[in-house]
């Protein structure tokens, strides 16, 4: 009986093997590596006030914030603005969602931000835009005049359209010097009142109060004036509350500016 | 020199002017190659993907410390199996994968390279798997090196840190032990007379 007989060559044995190459390695290697070598920063999707979001994150930092939509086209962007890679995680640090999402609900502890990519005077803008507290708004000119640069309005404003990370720097929060919402970034305006809406800072009622004369209001029983969306401001009863059209005619009635909200320069 | 070896001295040549921004094409070259030797030296696609990324951030780091003209130099693709093989060697010996189940449930039996191709390479695929598995560790290193990664004997030598006479005579046993059960295990299961056996095994020969 001869049926052992060799029937398979060396030849087919080696295309065997060949195929067992035909198998594509998980994309995750390479988003791991880069991660972990530091070549590549992370980003992750997470939900928010205006819908879900992209985060960018580095190891010293924030880096950008942006609505969730196109992934390729974020990446390129962000490859622009940084100069690196941004590679998607699954798995992002839990301390930094949760810092994310305590901030996006009200916590005024700042996450750490880097800013490093921004001017001198872009990150001085974004910093102070970053102090305003959840619910409340300012004009232009207090963080042109808190950064020691009081007549550059304009330029806040252009440091502020260029925010690399709105809702977390809440760039939301600073409105026009006439007290009107203006415009938004991340959605126009519309989008921006409806942040300020959820956060308490009644943007319809600021703009009447605004359109009336009284961009400040203070108390005559404290004679202290402020910001009307401030902490202070709101404490005050309806009937004690006073309305000026500027700071020069507050502090003209024997008032002065708060010492939290700093309407002025604080004496 | 084939296309692929320059293309890789190349790439030795811009990581040593540039390694930060050069490295991601070292990923991208070579995830793929690395991984699919890590998945059939162990078994595991979660092994595999594990293995491949830590000798890819093991290599980046090592780079790191080297000078320019180090690198410039270097047998790139050898040197990446080298750190590859010996992270597949520690886990080896921390736990034999011959002791454990072929397939972990990781491994699948049925890929879409595997549908792709039909159902007769589906079912050389799952055998030729399993074989493989079977072989032990200094002849299924050997055997894969060489046939599925492509390496030559020079590189092989490199890696493994053995003569390319002694490679040569392990691929060689390789191949013969995979060819001995290929047949068995197909006579096995055809309960068919040797002779329908023998033709259909020969209908595969390359060249028919």
């Amino acid at each position: 009986m001869n049926h052992h007989v060799s029937s398979l060559t060396d030849d087919a044995v080696i295309a065997q093997i060949r195929r067992l190459g035909n198998e594509d390695a998980p994309e995750n290697i390479r988003r791991h590596v880069l991660a972990e070598t530091g070549l590549a920063d992370q980003y992750f999707r997470t939900a928010s006030p205006v819908g879900d979001i992209f985060v960018a994150f580095g190891s010293t930092g924030i880096r950008m914030v942006e609505r969730a939509g196109d992934a390729t086209r974020f990446e390129a962007r962000f490859q622009e603005r940084f100069g690196r890679m941004v590679v998607p995680t699954d798995s992002p640090p839990a301390r930094l969602v949760d810092q994310i999402q305590r901030r996006l609900s009200g916590s005024n502890r700042p996450p750490r931000v880097d800013l490093s990519t921004s001017t001198d005077f872009q990150r001085k803008v974004l910093l102070k835009t970053l102090e305003i507290p959840y619910g409340q708004v300012r004009p232009y000119s207090w963080i042109a005049r808190e950064i020691g640069h009081p007549r550059a309005d304009r330029a806040v404003g252009s440091a502020l359209a260029g925010n690399p990370i709105p809702l977390v720097i809440p760039c939301h929060r600073v409105v026009r010097n006439d007290g009107v919402i203006g415009n938004y970034g991340m959605g126009g305006p519309e989008v921006k009142r409806q942040i300020l809406t959820r956060e308490g800072a009644q943007p319809d009622q600021l703009e009447r109060l605004a359109r009336r004369g009284a961009r400040y209001v203070g108390s005559d029983t404290t004679h202290i004036f402020c910001f009307p969306t401030c902490s202070h401001a709101r404490r005050v009863t309806e009937k004690h509350l006073v309305g000026f059209p500027n700071a020069s005619s507050a502090l003209g009635s024997g008032y002065r500016p708060c010492m939290v909200c700093r309407p002025v320069q604080a004496a | 020199m084939n296309t692929t070896a320059t293309s890789h001295q190349l790439l030795a040549a811009e990581l040593a002017a540039d390694l930060n921004s050069h490295f991601d094409q070292v990923v991208r070259t070579f995830q793929q190659p690395l991984y699919v030797f890590a998945l059939r030296m162990t078994g595991s696609r979660e092994e595999a993907e594990e293995l491949t990324q830590d000798a890819l951030i093991r290599a980046y780091r090592a780079l790191k410390t080297y000078s320019a003209d180090r690198i410039r130099d270097m047998a790139l693709q050898a040197w990446l199996y080298a750190i590859l093989r010996n992270l597949i060697r520690n886990r080896v010996r921390r736990h034999d994968p011959r002791t454990e189940p072929l397939h972990d449930g990781h491994d699948s039996l049925a890929g879409p390279d595997d549908i792709e191709s039909g159902y007769e390479h589906l079912e050389q695929s799952v055998a030729m798997r399993a074989l493989i598995m079977d072989l032990p560790v200094h002849h299924r290193e050997a055997v894969l090196l060489r046939y599925l990664s492509d390496l030559s004997y020079g590189e092989m030598s490199a890696v493994l840190g053995r003569p390319e006479g002694t490679l040569k005579a392990q691929v060689h046993r390789g191949l013969a032990q995979l060819r001995e059960r290929l047949e068995a295990s197909s006579e096995a299961w055809d309960l068919q007379p040797a002779g329908n056996v023998q033709r259909q095994a020969q209908h595969i020969r390359p060249g028919d």
